[in-house]
């Protein structure tokens, strides 16, 4: 039974990390870049919940969602817009700089500064029972949310006219160009895609981990990014199954009392493996580098 | 006059005037430190400096002149205080000696585990590239974290940190200035062997730089391998200048901070690693002591645009003209003062903005052939 549980809780871990990767996942094979201020949109839209909160749960998860999508465009637009077509490694940085940027600008905020937070979105939330299995309500949440984003954005991308010219632009920037195709609206339509999931993986996470501080969403970001990498960069189903499969690994790892502090290293040493033997992912196209 | 001259112009001030500068400061400071001792402040803030340009320079090479990006460097520091630490631990119990031996047995095996480290880490992800070695070296580091942390008390003393024998506070500095010339003279002297025109011509082009002949994998090793060996000798002198060793010193945001003054003190630039690391670390440490929390934080905010801005605008295209017109060396020459261009080598600094990631094949298509009027007609000159 408790295989059960674990599995469930990893599921739904999983589910949560897999909506962070697709993140990733939208926005390096659309914009060719590794946005490293991922896990930290996360973390403002913690922050978000927790402003909203005093007015209206609901209303909160709905304003940290617009929030990030504003904060994802406009970081897109003054930070790495300019930067286009200019070297990997400086895109790379400038990214790393916005992530320093809004872990700081939080710790310099009186009102939250580098104190842990207690985020209560929904109390008492209670389980469901089935059988002999215990199940939270929160998991359940969690992985209805999971699905249902999921299912929406594949439908998105394979049916609608912009999803398709997104694909586009993912397989070649120039000739989606001449296609007619606004390069840079779709651009800045991932970044604010990928910044609304950041914020519902934001508020799925504070259900179950519900103390927020400057630094809440790096790890979890780098995490997600591994999980994106594990299933294969730039494709969606693979940032699903990395997602999933990372969150699983997480949940075993922790209910085993002996290896539980070694988890975090468990996964990026899965990381390690998988890009040594498949630097592609599981669900990865394999490139040709062009002169 | 001129042929006494001679020999010194053949001298490259650029890299000379690091050793002078580093060695008057040290020399300076034993001095002060010998006739009228300094205050516990000053040298704790000396052994910081030194520690952080060690960083600086050796995380240079990686970022500056190959041109990948290493968020590990603290990962590979905290392989190098952990295992110097512990060496120097044994050998205060066996040998009782505290002396400068101990010192260099703990300094060699700390550097050579962490070189080992880095070949171990850099033989699969040089294969990978920017992000993917980005992400590589950052998971090196939080393995690295996780596994030192949860160590058993006996081995690397777990959560409590490894207590260390503390070496002698008043001339600990010294050392480190002394660690930094060797620093120094190994990776400039690297960087203008033929070894270092191979790793920054991997960096303005690999694939033009395979097509010469360059072993890629090898020379990306190398510069990584030295990186991190360095790493380590700054994490073994972190090891004897503090009496504890803790893991959760060495996370990701402390890479960070190192990757910020290599920014800063300009990509590619020794000189400017070594200044922007000990601005950077003095600001922070007297800001530390100055203002606690409250304006200390606003800082980082400072930092973070610093790097953002600096990025941008050495890297964007619509910059370009603005960036070539208003460039200090341009606005150098118009004042005629510095109107000399040197002859022989071409500048080695990374001209980040020149670096194409793909060949740009109209340039390569349209070169002018400027054809001799003689050759175009060849019977004119006979009329």
């Amino acid at each position: 039974m408790d295989f059960i549980i674990t599995l469930v809780n990893g599921l739904s871990m999983g589910g949560t990390y897999a909506m962070i990767a697709l993140g990733y996942t939208m926005v390096y094979g659309i914009a060719k870049m590794l946005n490293f201020a991922h896990g930290d949109i996360i973390m403002i839209g913690g922050y978000a919940i927790l402003v909203g909160l005093s007015v209206n749960p609901l209303l909160a998860v709905l304003f940290s969602m617009l929030f990030c999508m504003l904060l994802g465009v406009l970081i897109e637009r003054v930070a790495y817009r300019p930067l286009r077509g200019s070297s990997p490694l400086a895109v790379l940085i400038t990214a790393i700089g916005v992530s320093y940027l809004l872990q700081s600008i939080i710790l310099a905020i009186p009102q939250f500064g580098a104190d842990t937070h207690y985020v209560v979105i929904i109390k008492d939330l209670g389980s469901l029972q089935i059988g002999e299995v215990l199940i939270g309500y929160d998991t359940i949440i969690t992985l209805a949310i999971t699905i249902v984003v999921m299912v929406s954005l594949t439908l998105f991308i394979k049916f609608t006219k912009t999803g398709r010219a997104m694909i586009a632009v993912s397989e070649d920037r120039d000739a989606a160009r001449l296609m007619g195709i606004n390069v840079n609206f779709i651009i800045t339509l991932t970044f604010a895609i990928g910044s609304v999931l950041a914020a519902v993986a934001g508020f799925c996470s504070l259900l179950d981990t519900p103390w927020l501080e400057p630094y809440y969403g790096s790890l979890p970001g780098i995490k997600a990014f591994a999980a994106a990498v594990i299933g294969g960069i730039g494709s969606i189903p693979g940032a699903m199954l990395g997602g999933i499969l990372l969150g699983i690994v997480e949940c075993l790892c922790n209910s085993v009392q002996e290896i539980a502090p070694y988890t975090i290293a468990i996964e990026f040493i899965i990381l390690i493996l998988i890009l040594l033997v498949k630097p592609t992912g599981i669900l990865g196209k394999k490139r040709r580098e062009k002169v | 006059m001129n042929k006494i001259l001679e020999p010194f112009k053949r001298i490259s001030w650029k890299y000379l005037i690091n050793y002078i500068a580093v060695a008057v400061v040290g020399l300076l400071f034993t001095v002060l430190t010998f006739s009228s001792g300094l205050p516990q402040s000053t040298l704790f803030l000396l052994e910081k400096i030194t520690m952080n340009i060690i960083l600086v320079v050796s995380l240079s090479l990686v970022v500056g002149f190959l041109g990948e990006l290493s968020l590990g460097h603290a990962g590979f520091m905290c392989v190098g205080a952990y295992i110097g630490g512990k060496v120097a631990c044994i050998l205060s119990e066996s040998i009782d000696g505290d002396g400068i031996v101990s010192f260099l047995i703990a300094l060699l095996v700390g550097a050579a585990v962490a070189g080992a480290f880095g070949f171990i880490i850099g033989l699969p992800a040089l294969r990978l590239k920017g992000d993917y070695l980005a992400i590589v070296t950052l998971a090196f580091g939080e393995i690295v974290k996780t596994v030192f942390a949860n160590s058993s008390e006996d081995t690397f003393g777990g959560s409590m940190g490894l207590r260390t024998p503390r070496f002698d506070k008043q001339y600990l500095f010294i050392i480190g200035f002394v660690l930094v010339l060797i620093t120094l003279a190994v990776i400039q002297n690297l960087i203008r062997s033929k070894h270092g025109r191979a790793i920054t011509a991997i960096r303005d082009n690999e694939i033009a730089a395979r097509a010469t002949g360059i072993n890629v994998t090898k020379y990306k090793l190398i510069a990584f391998v030295i990186s991190a060996i360095f790493a380590g000798v700054a994490g073994v002198f972190y090891s004897f200048a503090n009496s504890t060793v803790k893991a959760s010193v060495f996370d990701y945001n402390y890479s960070i901070d190192i990757l910020i003054m290599v920014v800063i003190g300009g990509m590619g630039n020794i000189s400017g690693a070594i200044i922007s690391a000990t601005a950077i670390t003095y600001i922070n440490t007297e800001l530390q002591t100055l203002l606690t929390g409250g304006a200390a934080v606003y800082k980082d905010i400072i930092y973070a645009l610093i790097l953002i801005v600096i990025i941008i605008y050495n890297n964007a295209s619509a910059l370009k003209s603005f960036r070539e017109r208003f460039n200090l060396k341009a606005l150098l020459k118009k004042t005629k003062l510095f109107n000399k261009t040197r002859q022989g080598y071409a500048d080695d600094e990374g001209k980040w903005d020149r670096v194409p990631t793909k060949i740009d094949m109209d340039e390569l298509l349209s070169v002018d052939v400027n054809v001799v009027e003689s050759i175009k007609n060849p019977d004119k000159e006979e009329m």
